[in-house]
């Protein structure tokens, strides 16, 4: 087209494919990035990996056995996390959207200082966990019913679960919000007007509908859990444990914090090379069908939006 | 059809007894739950805010953290121990503890921008050719990408900094520290690009289309409106996202910690190994006793972390609303 | 009492004498911005009420303060008497949602949950502690009432989107009928239906009125003109004159009832 500006190659048009060039170089580069990480580590951590990987402890420091109890403490963490997080989020958004009312100045302070938690380093979240759970809360505890002995004072999966499940809690709440702002509020109206109270007007219209936002924000929360090590570092992740956590004051070992450990502190970096990448490989495993999971439910809900069902 | 029932409505009416619908108590106690559970919610958020703030608040106040650990003591020059020259040092384990925040300052500052100087113009470019050069095969690949980019934990982006990058880089360049600031800048900006990337792309989509058709009917090429009306019009949203991805980037905590080989040190080249400030939180928090200064100065940083993202993504978010309206009046 | 009623001679007169559902200095705002400016109206058992007006004349507001429905959001503010067979809507005793029940709302989009036929007819009574045995009759009644039992009685399972958009709100006016209301209010239930809907749902309404009382709301002059047996004409929130509707159409007491039927300003 610009061809019939002048009639031969013109510096416009270099510069024109000059830029076109670059920006999908740009695009390029990024996409070798992702190829290089990922395949690196599939490559490396492949071969070790199999099902007694999966379900051994270690043994030999590491070198040999599998990493059953990491992947048994994520769990745990992950699943005390879901049991705080999911109710207390979800009752947040619910109250947010369908009792208070929307001209409330404090609801939109709380929705604004919600949705911007979920820019605070996970560190900051680490902080609090240390100075508020365990040596406020825990060292309260402990004078209380203990008579001052070390019980829940200390790095603890409670209080690491916690810690977690306020960092995700941002997540959950605007999930569901979402999900609560897109139902049409003709169905609310309706429903008064069959003589629903507000309850049973939630409970049979609204959460039904919602309820594919609501597991896509729990699933997001989930993958976040189970990848962030800064929180957990110091509120009750441990490096070798002989047990696995049975009690709310156990420490437990966890795949990512295992991985930061096993990297930057074992002694002998080149045996434990190939159960380290094998564990990284599982962590990011993990991730990936978890988020994989949450963007489907939602590709499927915007699909059924779409077409008003 | 005349149903008497519907004729004595008004006796009905005024029998019920208030308590007698079976929906009612149900009702009472689920807003109670919910009102009950949202209160616990809103408020452990805001106990964040109080907590960190008041562990952080005896640096400026209490006597005795002063003494060892003030404001003069975190900014200014300190005198060492020879009583010759006065320096900056960060070495709270120590017997004269040291709590100068320069170096960690230095070093975030280093880190930071590296990672921004790498991750802005790649995530800015690709934005722009895959809104708008690219065929769609290439942006049914590159969403993706960005996808699995942001969903890798930064855990393991620091295990492939650590195990893969330094080792090219030190074949590479030879230099004497194995994680310095290079490496933990490059691992960084794999976190910083999926953020920038991702807003950037909102924000050049939400040009309408108006305005692209407009620039080609006169003439101009698909180049020639990217970047003279797309790009400007969507700036607001390019600043934005610069910001965000600023804010990811401070905040970052495993990456440095496990690339940028933790010395605080002060020194402008990018091939010293460094500390950030998120780096200091993480690989001191075991060590603390509590009420200790030592203590009070890491959650100082801490609520200064705090802040400072708390700032940048709300002004990011500020600027993006500003965008949505002003292209959304012109369209 | 109800069956002295009942046994009266003259058809006309006691349904005159038995009230439906009334206002009585209705005055109500939203943000501080008067909406109504003191109603007092009547709607008796028997007769269809129309309530035209154009846009902006309260109407659906009042409507919805006859069942409350403006509790929904707190920034409304109401004051004055609504009045149920003589009982305070708005008293403290009443439980909302039994009041809901007895005053049914049909609204202007034909608004099915995304549910079964079968479920959305069920809705309402789920709700109450009726019978289970008792749904199967009370929901083949409303549909008949409704005009919609042959075209559904198959079809009872299948989502409720599936149907035009005609048998949906039939399917809505159904709905409401399920929970045997006094009083039934519609707001432009017919805007968007085609023509033979639009007739459909009139008929249906014809033949509910001598048991029920009917509030209907419309844009559509001719529809007031042709279903009603009452006209009320509001503007700007007031009530300008109510008046049966042959009269109200050929000699309107007021200037501005004849220019808005006229078609002068709407």
């Amino acid at each position: 087209m610009h061809a019939m500006h002048t009639g031969k190659f013109s510096r416009a048009d270099f510069t024109g494919g000059t830029l076109r060039g670059l920006t999908g170089f740009a695009c390029v580069i990024i996409i070798a990035i992702v190829a290089v990480i990922v395949g690196n580590i599939v490559y490396h951590g492949i071969g070790n990996l199999s099902w007694e990987f999966l379900s051994e402890p270690p043994r030999k420091h590491f070198t040999e056995g599998g990493i059953f109890p990491a992947i048994f403490g994520t769990a745990a963490l992950v699943i005390l996390m879901t049991i705080a997080v999911i109710p207390l989020g979800v009752a947040t958004a619910i109250y947010m959207h369908e009792y208070a009312s929307k001209r409330s100045r404090v609801v939109h302070l709380v929705r604004l200082a919600i949705q911007n938690l979920a820019g605070v380093p996970a560190i900051v979240f680490g902080l609090f966990g240390v100075g508020f759970f365990i040596e406020f809360v825990g060292r309260g505890l402990d004078r209380g019913l203990y008579g001052g002995a070390l019980v829940y004072g200390q790095p603890a999966i409670l209080w690491a679960a916690l810690t977690m499940a306020l960092l995700t809690l941002p997540t959950v709440v605007v999930a569901t919000e979402e999900a609560l702002r897109a139902i049409p509020q003709g169905y609310r109206e309706v429903a008064y007007s069959l003589g629903a109270t507000k309850w049973q007007m939630i409970r049979k219209v609204v959460l039904p509908q919602a309820a594919g936002g609501i597991l896509t924000g729990g699933i997001l929360a989930v993958s976040r859990g189970s990848g962030e090590v800064a929180p957990v570092m110091f509120t009750g992740a441990a490096y070798a444990l002989p047990d696995l956590p049975s009690r709310l004051n156990d420490q437990f070992m966890e795949l990512g914090y295992h991985v930061y450990v096993m990297s930057t502190q074992a002694f002998d970096v080149e045996a434990t090379k190939p159960a380290l990448y094998s564990t990284v490989l599982v962590l990011l495993l993990l991730t990936f069908s978890l988020n994989f999971t949450a963007i489907m439910i939602r590709a499927r809900i915007r699909r059924r939006l779409r077409n008003g069902r | 059809m005349r149903n008497s029932g519907l004729l004595s409505g008004g006796a009905e009416l005024t029998t019920v007894p208030k308590a007698g619908q079976p929906g009612d108590a149900a009702d009472k106690i689920a807003a109670g739950l919910i009102r009950g559970s949202a209160f616990i919610a809103i408020a452990s958020l805001v106990l964040i805010f109080v907590f960190i703030g008041k562990e952080a608040l005896p640096v400026l106040t209490s006597p005795e953290v002063k003494e060892e650990a003030g404001l003069s003591q975190l900014f200014l020059p300190q005198q060492n121990r020879a009583g010759d020259t006065t320096e900056f040092n960060w070495q709270p384990i120590s017997d004269t503890p040291k709590y100068s925040l320069l170096p960690l300052f230095v070093g975030t500052l280093k880190v930071t921008v590296i990672a921004v100087l790498i991750a802005i113009p790649l995530a800015v470019a690709a934005a722009l050719y895959t809104s708008e050069f690219a065929p769609s095969w290439v942006r049914e690949v590159i969403k993706p990408c960005i996808e699995i980019l942001a969903g890798i934990p930064s855990v393991v982006v620091g295990f492939f900094c650590l195990m893969v990058i330094a080792s090219w880089l030190q074949a590479a360049f030879g230099w004497t520290f194995r994680l310095n600031a290079v490496t933990a800048g490059i691992g960084l900006s794999l976190a910083v690009i999926p953020i920038v990337y991702t807003v950037c792309e909102d924000a050049f989509s939400s040009v309408p289309h108006a305005f692209r058709e407009g620039s080609i009917a006169m003439g101009a090429s698909a180049w020639q409106t990217a970047s003279r009306v797309v790009l400007p019009a969507a700036m607001p949203g390019v600043l934005a996202a610069c910001i965000l991805g600023f804010g990811r980037a401070i905040g970052e905590t495993m990456i440095v910690l496990m690339a940028s080989g933790n010395a605080a040190v002060i020194s402008w080249s990018p091939a010293d190994s460094v500390r950030t400030f998120s780096a200091t939180i993480a690989a001191e928090l075991g060590e603390l006793v509590q009420g200790s200064p030592h203590y009070h100065v890491l959650f100082f940083i801490g609520a200064f972390l705090f802040v400072l993202t708390f700032i940048i993504n709300l002004a990011g978010r500020w600027w993006v609303g500003r965008l949505q309206k002003k292209l959304q009046g012109a369209s | 009492m109800a069956a002295k009623l009942e046994v009266a001679a003259n058809h006309q007169s006691y349904t005159r004498s038995i009230p439906g559902i009334r206002t009585e200095g209705l005055r109500v705002s939203y943000a501080g911005q008067a909406v109504l400016k003191g109603i007092t109206l009547e709607a008796h058992q028997g007769e269809i009420l129309s309530i035209i007006g154009p846009a902006g004349a309260g109407k659906t507001t009042y409507l919805r303060c006859l069942n409350r429905m403006l509790d929904m959001d707190p920034d409304w503010k109401i004051s004055g008497s609504v009045l149920l067979h003589d009982q305070p809507v708005y008293a403290r005793e009443i439980p909302v949602a039994t009041l809901r029940r007895k005053v049914g709302m049909v609204f202007s989009v034909p608004i099915t949950l995304p549910m079964s036929i079968y479920e959305n007819l069920t809705f309402g009574m789920t709700m109450t502690r009726n019978g289970r045995n008792d749904r199967a009759a009370k929901i083949e009644r409303a549909l008949r009432q409704a005009y919609l039992w042959d075209e559904v009685k198959d079809r009872m399972q299948e989502p409720a989107g599936n149907l035009s958009g005609g048998q949906q709100q039939r399917l809505c006016l159904a709905r409401a009928l399920t929970l045997e209301p006094a009083v039934l209010l519609l707001d432009e239930p017919c805007s968007g239906l085609d023509p033979i809907s639009t007739r459909r749902i009139e008929e249906a309404l014809q033949q509910l009125k001598d048991s029920l009382t009917i509030v209907l709301v419309t844009n559509n002059v001719k529809q007031a003109a042709r279903a009603s047996d009452r006209t009320a004409f509001f503007l700007f929130g007031e009530l300008i004159e109510v008046q049966d509707t042959e009269i109200l159409f050929t000699t309107p007491g007021k200037k501005e009832t004849a220019d808005y039927i006229s078609g002068r300003f709407g």
